[in-house]
C-alpha cells in the first residue's frame, strides 16, 4: 500500500478517536448536569413542605396573639418570594428571608405562654425542625453535585466543549450561618 | 483510589467469590468422588446445584441474613425518630430509603445488608437506640449508608452465605468427626470400615476448609473498607465526633450480641462477639481495632 492509503487511515482514526472523545465528554457532562437538576427537586420538595406548613402555623399563632401583625407579614412575604423563586440563587435569597421571618415569629411566641403549651403549637414546631434538617441535607447534597459540575466544565479539555454546548455554571444554594447554626442547635436541645 | 474504583473493585470481588464457590464446591466433591472410585457425573452436579445456590444467594442472602439475625422491620410510625435519621441522611446522600430493621438487644450494633442501594437494609438493636444520642445515632447510621453506597453491602452479604456459611458448616463437621470418631467402637466388619473412612475424608476436608474459610473471608474483606466507611460517614454528617463518641460507647459495651455468630460477624460496625475472643474467634476479626478507628475521626 502507497504512503497516500497510511495517512488516510491514520487521519481517519484519528477522526474516530476524537469523535468517541467528544461523546463521552458530552455524556459525562449531561450525566452531571442530571445530578444537579434532581438534587435541585429534592431541594424543592423539602422547601415545598416548609411552605406548605407555614399558612397553619401563622394561623395558630394567631389565635394567640393577634395584634403582631408585622411579624405574619414578614412571614408570608418571604414564603410569597419562596414560592415564585426561579432560580436556586433567588430561593436561597427568599429561603433565608424566610428562616429569619420564622425566627422573629418563635421569639414572638415565646411571650405568649398559652401559645407554647398548645398541642399544635408543639407539633408545628416539632415539623419544622425536622424540616430544615432534611433542608439541611438536601442542600449539602445539592451543593456537593454543583460542586462536582462546576468543577467537571471548568478544568481542562472539558472547558473546551462545555462552553459550545451550552453548559453553564450552576449556582450554589448558600445558607446564612445563623441558619447553619440553628440546625445544629436544634439537635443539640433534642439529645439534651 | 476514587470511591469509583472501590465500588468496581467490589463488583470484581464479588464475581471471584462467586465464581471461586462454585469451581471450589465442586472440586472438592469430585475430589471426593474420585477418591472413592466415581466419575464425572457427581462433579457436574454438584456444579450445577451449587451454581444455582449462588444465583440465589444473591438475591436471597440479605433476607437470610435479617432472619439469622431475627430482626424485624420497622415502619415511620413506629419509630419516627429513628425514621427521621435515616431519612435526613438519605436525603443528604441521594440514596433511596432503605428498610430500617431492630434486633431486640441490648448489646449496641447495627448493620447494613442488601444488594444494591434500591434493595437496602438498615439494622439497629435496640441497645443502639438506648445507648446512643441523636448525634452518636446519625453517626452509625452514616457509616452504615455509606457500606450501602459503596456497595460493600453485596460483597459483605455474599460472604456471610458463600463463605462463613461454609465456615460454620466446617467447624460442625469438625467437631461431629472429632466425638464421632472418639465414641466408635473398635472393629465391627467391613461396613463400618467403610463409614470410618468417610468420616475422615469429611474431617480432613472440614480441618482444610476452616481455616480456608476464614482466609479468603479475610481477603475478600479488607479493613480498608470499615474507615472508608468511617470516613465517607463523617464527610455525610459533618461530625466525625458523633461516630468517634459512638464508637466509644460501643467499644465500652462488654455484652456480647446473641444473634451475631462467625459468619455474621464481619457486617457489623463493631465486633458483636465480645468476651468469647478465642483463637477462631480471632482468625475470623475483620474489623479493624475500634481505638484506630476512633483516632483517625478525631484526626479529621
Amino acid at each position: 500500500m502507497s504512503a497516500a492509503v497510511w495517512v488516510v487511515i491514520a487521519i481517519a482514526a484519528l477522526v474516530v478517536l476524537i469523535v468517541l472523545f467528544v461523546w463521552g465528554l458530552y455524556n459525562g457532562l449531561v450525566r452531571s448536569r442530571m445530578q444537579v437538576r434532581e438534587s435541585w427537586s429534592g431541594m424543592d420538595v423539602q422547601l415545598k413542605r416548609r411552605y406548605s406548613l407555614i399558612p397553619n402555623l401563622v394561623e395558630t399563632v394567631k389565635g394567640y396573639a393577634a395584634h403582631e401583625r408585622e411579624v405574619f407579614e414578614n412571614v408570608t412575604k418571604a414564603r410569597a418570594a419562596l414560592m415564585s423563586a426561579g432560580d436556586a440563587k433567588s430561593a436561597a435569597e427568599a429561603n433565608n428571608q424566610l428562616t429569619s421571618a420564622l425566627k422573629t415569629l418563635f421569639a414572638v411566641a415565646e411571650n405568649y405562654p398559652q401559645l407554647r403549651a398548645s398541642e399544635n403549637f408543639m407539633q408545628l414546631q416539632k415539623e419544622l425542625s425536622d424540616i430544615e434538617a432534611k433542608i439541611a441535607y438536601a442542600r449539602q447534597f445539592y451543593n456537593s453535585n454543583v460542586m462536582s459540575y462546576n468543577t467537571k466544565i471548568q478544568v481542562f479539555p472539558n472547558m473546551l466543549l462545555a462552553r459550545p454546548f451550552g453548559f453553564t455554571q450552576a449556582d450554589f444554594f448558600a445558607a446564612t450561618e445563623a441558619e447553619r447554626a440553628e440546625v445544629r442547635v436544634s439537635f443539640e436541645k433534642k439529645t439534651a | 483510589m476514587t470511591i469509583y474504583d472501590h465500588i468496581s473493585a467490589n463488583r470484581r470481588r464479588t464475581w471471584l467469590l462467586m465464581f471461586l464457590f462454585v469451581v471450589f464446591v465442586a472440586g472438592v466433591v469430585e475430589l471426593i468422588a474420585l477418591a472413592l472410585g466415581g466419575g464425572y457425573i457427581a462433579g457436574i452436579i454438584v456444579l450445577i446445584v451449587a451454581g444455582l445456590f449462588v444465583a440465589i444467594s444473591y438475591y436471597s442472602a440479605s433476607s437470610l441474613v435479617l432472619s439469622l439475625s431475627q430482626a424485624k422491620e420497622v415502619k415511620h410510625d413506629e419509630n419516627p425518630d429513628l425514621y427521621h435519621v435515616v431519612e435526613n441522611l438519605c436525603i443528604g446522600s441521594g440514596l433511596p430509603m432503605p428498610k430500617i430493621y431492630i434486633i431486640e438487644d441490648t448489646a449496641p450494633n447495627a448493620f447494613a445488608t442488601g444488594r444494591d442501594p434500591r434493595h437496602a437494609t438498615v439494622v439497629v438493636t435496640s441497645g443502639l437506640l438506648q445507648k446512643l444520642d441523636k448525634l452518636e445515632l446519625e453517626g452509625v447510621i452514616a457509616h452504615e449508608l455509606s457500606h450501602i453506597k459503596n456497595y460493600d453491602i453485596r460483597l459483605m452479604t455474599l460472604v456471610v452465605v458463600l463463605v462463613g456459611l461454609v465456615a460454620l458448616l466446617a467447624d460442625f463437621m469438625l467437631r461431629y468427626t472429632w466425638f464421632g470418631a472418639g465414641r466408635r467402637p473398635s472393629n465391627r466388619g467391613r461396613g463400618e470400615g467403610m463409614a470410618g473412612a468417610l468420616i475422615l475424608v469429611v474431617a480432613v476436608v472440614a480441618a482444610i476448609l476452616a481455616p480456608l474459610a476464614a482466609q479468603i473471608m479475610r481477603f475478600a474483606l479488607s479493613r480498608g473498607r470499615e474507615y472508608l466507611a468511617d470516613a465517607s460517614g463523617a464527610l455525610l454528617t459533618r461530625y466525625p465526633e458523633g461516630l468517634a463518641r459512638a464508637l466509644e460507647k460501643i467499644a465500652a459495651d462488654k455484652e456480647p450480641l446473641e444473634v451475631a455468630n462467625k459468619a455474621t460477624a464481619h457486617l457489623y460496625i463493631a465486633n458483636p462477639l465480645k468476651g468469647h475472643e478465642s483463637w477462631a474467634n480471632n482468625l475470623f476479626s475483620t474489623h479493624p481495632p475500634i481505638e484506630e478507628r476512633i483516632q483517625r475521626l478525631r484526626a479529621m
